[in-house]
């Protein structure tokens, strides 16, 4: 057998192990499984569209903070953070990143209440093309107040107001 | 800045079943051992051998029965463990079948060629994997045999005592008309099992009761029982059967899963101290340990006419460089006897495929392993995750050993790689092994069951007015 063929079959062998090798990696790598943690803001459900207007959002001096710290692309006094004033969860406080927050007692919302007298999926709390934060009632059994007005259509939320859903109060702050 | 308040969710990621990765990485390591057989033929008879229809048929029936078996019983099992050890196994068979190629250690007196009976070993080892993976349908039912296996692991361990030596270790049986087995191989398995059913319970004690010393936990006199016993056990084996590997095993073993159960540094600093003292007591009146550790530091002493087998070795390393002398164009005949078969494949390996060629399969030990390690971590049971901790710690070890001995940084110890080395016990309590670690494997991936409907479904209190 010719030196050369043995040369090939030398280096190739060589080759397709190490392809084994680089394959099973692979394997491994898209093997993810088990407890996944996401940051706020960074990936979740409509996180591109978001992202999207976000960036026509921005007037040009953020831009340069954007670089800093990734997501904060807010404007000038626009609220920062939701925060629980009163109930079950009162002191929680989630950043407001962009993204849409649920509300309810569903344990796949955003912030689960433990509170009889809120619904599953109780209201939701998502910013308008403007940044402006609207919150809208989903149809609950006792209704969401802002201030002490029964929501009927979804409705801008003013710095500072009270948002009453059951027995817990929440409002957004800077 | 926004907040400092950085909140993240955490939900659960469902593992896919991947057998379809399973099955297309199988193909790819049922290819590989056919293509190397193919290589070796044409490099020693000029031609493609005659076999190799019947061994690429053989090598993919084994593995796709073992692909349908899993599909089948372990449906969410870890998609590379089988591909590895296929490919593994299947590279062994091609290499102890290239070393019978050599007449002048494949004589009658060394056993005659090799290759046929590893390859009935491997298809009983695929058989028992098989076995494992049917009968066993929940590896917590082990369990319940806690102590009978300590028994049953302890009467293999000493039953080669009643034996002959051979090659200077006692750690083979012979039973009349079936052959010859090293029990230490299934003994590695089912002491796992008792070190895992036993320190599941003590774990609490052992790692609360201490006290605080030089930044290290101090056991209680009375806790320090048990490593004590395993370690007057573990230099028993050494003095009496005159066998380091199983001795390092099974200690190190113990040390381990202690660490891995009780989450102390301190007893890893004491089996280190216990397991450096005791070999250094034994090494200083057991004769055996003294010329193997003698080999180790004086390699190159000649020794009846030639220099020591891991000098040879090392220069079988050397002849292969970078990239190999290619399959079947080693000399590693020179080394003599059946060792190359046996304990010195590795530098088989390393002389015909290189540098490159030996990290790659050092590579797919370490993937079989950190997929061992990753059940573990996956596994719910307290059970599981020590078990499978200390099945791939035995396996580790055991490459460790072997490998670290054939490359010169510890001293030489008999014991096999698996299933790369020719040896049926080796092969077949290893595939063993596998089938024990993909059960558990199943049961960690397998979705978790929906959890039960919580206040979601009451109904909400209406506000009366």
């Amino acid at each position: 057998m010719s030196e050369l063929t043995l040369t090939v079959m030398r280096l190739g062998f060589l080759a397709v192990l190490w392809l084994f090798v680089i394959v099973a990696v692979q394997v491994i790598r898209s093997d993810l499984f088990g407890t996944r943690v996401t940051q706020r803001g960074a990936a979740r459900r409509g996180g591109q569209e978001a992202r999207g207007q976000r960036q026509q959002a921005a007037p040009p001096q953020q831009r340069r903070q954007e670089g800093g710290r990734g997501n904060n692309r807010q404007r000038r006094g626009a609220p920062t953070k939701l925060v629980v004033s009163e109930g079950t969860l009162q002191g929680t406080t989630v950043a407001l990143q962009g993204q849409t927050i649920s509300l309810g007692r569903a344990h796949d919302s955003t912030i689960v209440l433990d509170d009889d007298y809120a619904s599953s999926r109780h209201a939701r709390i998502y910013p308008d093309r403007d940044g402006q934060w609207i919150v809208e009632d989903l149809g609950s059994t006792n209704g969401t107040y802002l201030d002490r007005n029964r929501l009927t259509t979804p409705t801008p939320i003013p710095l500072g107001a009270p948002i009453r859903i059951g027995k817990t109060v929440i409002e957004l702050r800077k | 800045m926004s907040s400092t308040t950085n909140t993240t969710t955490i939900g659960t990621i469902g593992a896919p079943s991947r057998r379809n990765t399973e099955l297309a990485l199988l193909v790819f390591a049922v290819i590989i051992p056919v293509f190397a057989y193919i290589n070796v033929g044409l490099a020693k008879k000029q031609e493609i051998p005659a076999g190799v229809f019947g061994y690429a048929l053989g090598l993919a029936l084994l593995a796709g029965v073992a692909h349908l078996v899993v599909r089948k019983w372990a449906p969410y099992a870890d998609p590379l463990m089988l591909p590895i050890a296929t490919l593994l196994n299947g590279l062994g068979l091609v290499f102890i079948w290239r070393l019978d190629q050599e007449p002048k250690i494949t004589t009658t007196n060394l056993g005659g060629p090799m290759a046929p009976g590893q390859l009935m070993w491997s298809t009983l080892g695929v058989a028992l994997f098989l076995g494992v993976l049917i009968l066993l349908k929940d590896h917590r039912v082990l369990q319940r045999y806690t102590y009978i296996s300590m028994v049953l692991a302890l009467a293999l361990l000493i039953a080669p005592i009643f034996f002959p030596p051979r090659y200077g270790a006692r750690i083979w049986i012979t039973l009349p008309g079936v052959g010859s087995l090293q029990p230490g191989e299934f003994a590695k398995i089912i002491i796992a099992v008792f070190f895992a059913g036993y320190l599941m319970v003590k774990r609490d004690a052992l790692a609360l009761a201490s006290r605080r010393f030089m930044g290290l936990y101090l056991p209680r006199g009375r806790d320090l029982g048990p490593i004590l016993v395993i370690w007057a056990l573990s230099l028993m084996i050494l003095v009496f059967e005159t066998d380091l590997g199983t001795s390092l095993l099974f200690f190190g073993l113990f040390v381990i899963m202690l660490y891995v159960a009780t989450e102390r540094t301190s007893w890893i600093v004491f089996g280190l101290l216990l397991s450096a003292g005791g070999a250094v007591a034994v090494a200083t009146f057991e004769s055996h340990v003294q010329v193997r550790v003698h080999n180790w530091l004086n390699p190159l002493e000649l020794l009846d006419g030639g220099v020591t087998e891991t000098a040879q070795a090392m220069y079988s390393f050397g002849s292969g460089g970078i990239l190999g002398s290619g399959l079947g164009q080693g000399y590693s005949r020179l080394i003599g006897g059946i060792a190359p078969k046996s304990d010195y494949i590795l530098a088989t390996v390393g002389e015909e495929t290189g540098l490159a060629g030996l990290m790659a399969v050092l590579l797919l030990y370490g993937l079989l392993i950190e997929r061992g390690i990753r059940t573990a971590l996956a596994a719910r049971d307290p059970f599981g995750k020590l078990l499978a901790i200390g099945l791939s710690g035995a396996f580790a070890l055991q490459v460790f050993v072997v490998a670290g001995g054939v490359t010169g940084l510890i001293p030489l110890t008999g014991m096999t790689m698996p299933f790369l080395a020719q040896g049926g016990s080796s092969v077949i309590a290893n595939w063993a092994l596998v089938g024990i670690l993909l059960r558990i494997s199943d049961t960690a991936r397998r979705p978790a069951p929906a959890p039960a409907p919580s206040t979601d479904a009451e109904m909400t209190q209406v506000v009366r007015p």
